[in-house]
């Protein structure tokens, strides 16, 4: 029932009194109407906007939030009203929607911005009016698009290790940009497809004459050395083939698609030639069948991204190629009987037929005019320059709309390709503003442990105590602290500063390598001064042979090498995926890197030296077992430092 | 050269529509003419002030009130004709017909024959129905029947009434609707109501064989609390 019709609905009640004389059975008790409240105005507070409608116009919509008694939830006591912390922009809509029935859409507001608040207030979107359905669900179709992309390109960064060998191969054949080895091969087969094609074209070239017969082409005159070349390329392409159908998930849709079937087309020739013999009457299909090798051309479409385009704009458009072509003969067959009954009374007129006249007509439609036929009379001239301005009329009408789509899956695709690039720097900046709030934890955290030296220690400091952090920042603080006390886990912190900690400490804490140093050390009866070093902090085995006192609690983390993991790494207070590779030296991964410390690591823990890195603060380590360098881990050098060393392709997450 | 021009024309506009093809935009072009000529006929009408109507029926001001804005909200004009009545009607009974209904409601509303029914109109007979007395009642239901308002009610006119009920029952129902149950409806009421068997059912009767009928004195009563 529409909204507004509720409100007849006494009427309806009232005139079911004229069934009363003609009901044959007494009338079922109306029901008691025990809530009778007089209408009243409601006020709506939206972020300080004030919206007042009557009570019974929410109630229309029992089944949204303020149709229902989801909306007491919001009821401020001391002014009276309804508050709700959202947009009111969109808000407008959306009481709008209780007073009319109809939910409109406006141009303006961002989609998910609009679908955000329609799901708040509990509006399921397909009620939105015909008027502004259309531009809704194009909007949609937009965004889902964008988040396609989005998680086509996530999905394509993460490293998934569990691939099967033939899934890496399909990766490295869809997407050559994954490995080096499949970029390798992209390029070798595009440019065995261009020698391909060139030696086709090549081929038919007069390449001078031999002394005593009439000029050649290069094909015959150099028959061994094209045969080798086409050869080679077959082998190439032969090779490949093979290889997509081996690595493809499903080999029955791999052999029905056009590429495969492009693929087949080209090599398909050579082998009928070599299987052929040299019979005469059978070499003249043959030559025909050379012309198939030309479409290696369409192999191009892998490699490029216009060609595939094209190809997709063709076939979407194929409606519209469709009535042009119709239309097209339509009106070539009108001009060509034309044409061909006006110049019949001439002479020696080329127009001997109506199919001869089509070619007439074709040209002259297409604004060619080769002026091979042309009409002789007077009519004839007349119907032709009808037909010439025609055909202008004909042709430019469907080409806007194949146009027009073109450009919108161009657009489209460009849309992608920005977004990708754009993303990458969009993440960078993302991630420094997270490390730099992470840091702002630990910078906390680490004050707080100086204070807290310091009270040990018992000696006033130069009450260096950093910077206050405000109420909030304290409540998150504490919030990350509890965390830790609840799992166990820890947060390091590399200040050197720290190193007069005593181990006093027992509990998991946030605590710094050298702590954890120490105390593995301790559990392993070294007992060596202690140091930093950064193989020392990332490693499992570490934690399971040396701090046996602390395995029980700890627990591994999904994806990192925990519990103590780089300062670096335990930055990202959330999962991001950090990409790009500009930094070379850092290529290896995230785990390569544990892995290696690992192994760097095992022999420092139970030899009885330590021989890795004796590291001091400022400097990088003079050694490493990955080689890379250690930025300063002075306060702002890893908010600076971040950027590059995040520029790893990791996937790191929370605890 | 032509689909060069065409293609940079078309590349400026916005490519929404693409479909639409020339048939559509003359139909649109006719249709708008039309509604031109149709703004200028358009009637506003506006509800004597509120006293008047509250001295004349049983409302109290709020409930004109209520009524008001909702008759308003679906009526912007001010007006019901016949398909909006017919229609509003219908939201009511989506599972039949209740066109044949509504156009009866409708005429039994529109007092004055005009072809449309004011708020005026509208709020007088839900006085009568809802607030009335059972004299009033009766007597605006008879109105109701008399299609012809010559002040009798013969079968013909009781059939139409009764189909016009059944019908907004709908197909689906249980037992299922026969041929033959309307008439044997009207064949029963006529000859509770028809004292003098004559055929016809005049106002004495009909008042006459409703008061003495305990039901429809009941049923009559049900909707006093509608409001």
């Amino acid at each position: 029932m529409a909204a507004g019709v509720a409100a007849w609905l006494p009427f309806a009640r009232a005139a079911a009194i004229g069934w009363m004389p003609v009901a044959n059975c007494p009338m079922p008790l109306a029901p008691a109407d025990k809530n009778k409240r007089q209408d009243e105005l409601i006020v709506l507070n939206v972020s300080g906007r004030r919206f007042q409608t009557w009570r019974t116009t929410l109630e229309r919509y029992p089944d949204t939030l303020l149709g229902s008694t989801e909306k007491e939830f919001f009821f401020n006591e001391d002014t009276k009203e309804y508050f709700f912390d959202r947009d009111p922009e969109v808000f407008r809509c959306v009481l709008n929607f209780y007073r009319t029935g109809k939910l409109h859409y406006p141009r303006y507001e961002c989609i998910s911005a609009y679908d955000d608040e329609l799901a708040f207030y509990g509006i399921l979107p397909e009620i939105i009016g015909d008027c502004c359905y259309e531009e809704y669900k194009d909007r949609k179709r937009e965004n889902a698009e964008r988040l396609m992309d989005d998680n086509d390109s996530e999905n394509n960064q993460e490293s998934m290790p569990s691939l099967s060998f033939r899934q890496t191969m399909w990766r490295a054949f869809e997407n050559p940009h994954t490995s080096t080895l499949a970029l390798v091969f992209y390029y070798v087969t595009g440019f065995f497809i261009a020698v391909s094609v060139i030696t086709n074209v090549v081929e038919t070239v007069p390449c001078g004459t031999v002394p005593g017969s009439k000029e050649l082409p290069c094909g015959e005159r150099y028959s061994v050395a094209f045969f080798c070349l086409d050869t080679a390329c077959v082998m190439i392409f032969t090779v490949e083939y093979l290889l997509r159908l081996f690595a493809a998930p499903s080999r029955y849709r791999f052999i029905r698609s056009v590429m495969s079937i492009i693929d087949v087309v080209a090599i398909m020739p050579y082998y009928i030639g070599l299987v052929m013999t040299n019979n005469e009457d059978v070499s003249g299909a043959f030559v025909t069948l050379r012309v198939f090798r030309v479409f290696r051309i369409f192999k191009f479409s892998r490699h490029s991204q216009g060609l595939r385009i094209l190809g997709y704009t063709l076939k979407s458009c194929a409606s519209e190629l469709g009535f042009l072509l119709f239309s097209l003969t339509m009106a070539i067959i009108i001009f060509a009987t034309v044409m061909f009954y006006a110049e019949k009374g001439s002479s020696a007129s080329k127009f001997t037929s109506i199919p001869a006249s089509f070619w007439y007509t074709i040209v002259t439609m297409t604004t060619l005019g080769y002026g091979d036929m042309v009409p002789k009379t007077i009519a004839g001239k007349i119907f032709g320059s009808i037909c010439s301005l025609s055909g202008v009329l004909v042709i430019a009408l469907p080409v806007p709309v194949i146009v027009s789509n073109f450009s919108r899956i161009y657009h489209q695709n460009q849309r992608a390709d920005k977004r990708r690039a754009q993303k990458k720097a969009r993440l960078a900046r993302i991630r420094v503003a997270k490390t730099g709030s992470s840091n702002a934890y630990l910078h906390s955290k680490r004050n707080g442990l100086l204070t807290e030296a310091m009270e040990l220690m018992g000696t006033p400091e130069e009450g260096h105590v950093g910077k206050s952090t405000s109420l909030a920042e304290s409540q998150h603080h504490h919030l990350l602290h509890c965390l830790e006390k609840t799992t166990g886990l820890s947060y390091l912190v590399d200040d050197p500063l720290l190193s007069v900690r005593t181990s006093t400490i027992k509990n998991h804490e946030f605590i710094d390598e050298q702590m954890f140093e120490q105390n593995c050390m301790e559990s392993s009866m070294q007992n060596y001064p202690s140091t930093r070093s950064p193989s020392l902090s990332s490693h499992p085995g570490l934690t399971t042979t040396c701090c046996s006192r602390r395995s029980k609690k700890t627990t591994h983390l999904p994806n990192s090498n925990l519990p103590a993991t780089r300062l670096r790494s335990m930055q990202e207070l959330s999962t991001i995926h950090i990409q790009g590779s500009e930094q070379p030296s850092l290529t290896t991964s995230r785990s390569s890197l544990n892995l290696k410390a690992d192994d760097g690591l095992r022999p420092n823990c139970k030899t009885s030296q330590i021989t890795t890195a004796i590291i001091s603060i400022p400097t990088p380590p003079a050694r490493s077992p990955e080689g890379e360098s250690r930025p300063p881990p002075a306060s702002p050098g890893p908010n600076t430092n971040i950027p590059s060393v995040a520029s790893n392709v990791v996937k790191v997450s929370a605890l | 050269m032509g689909a060069v021009m065409g293609t940079f024309s078309s590349l400026q506009t916005k490519q929404r529509r693409p479909s639409k093809d020339i048939a559509w935009w003359y139909y649109q072009f006719q249709r708008d003419k039309i509604e031109d000529e149709l703004e200028m006929t358009m009637v506003c009408h506006r509800p004597e002030g509120l006293e008047q109507l509250e001295a004349q029926t049983n409302f109290t001001k709020r409930e004109l009130q209520v009524l008001y804005r909702g008759f308003k909200n679906e009526c912007p004009s001010g007006v019901v004709n016949e398909e909006t009545f017919k229609q509003i009607y219908a939201q009511f009974f989506p599972h039949g017909d209740a066109s044949m209904y509504a156009h009866y409601l409708f005429h039994a509303f529109d007092t004055t024959q005009t072809g449309s029914v004011k708020f005026e109109d509208f709020v007088t007979a839900l006085s009568i129905l809802l607030r009335g007395t059972v004299h009033e009642k009766l007597r605006w239901t008879f109105n109701l029947y008399d299609i012809n308002k010559d002040g009798y009610i013969n079968k013909e006119e009781m059939m139409d009434i009764v189909k016009a009920i059944y019908d907004m029952m709908g197909k689906y129902t249980y037992p299922v609707l026969k041929e033959d149950t309307p008439r044997q409806h009207v064949d029963v009421f006529f000859q509770k109501m028809d004292k003098n068997k004559d055929g016809i059912v005049t106002l004495d009767e009909f008042l006459e064989s409703c008061q003495e009928d305990d039901n429809i004195m009941r049923s009559l009563q049900l909707f006093q609390n509608v409001m």
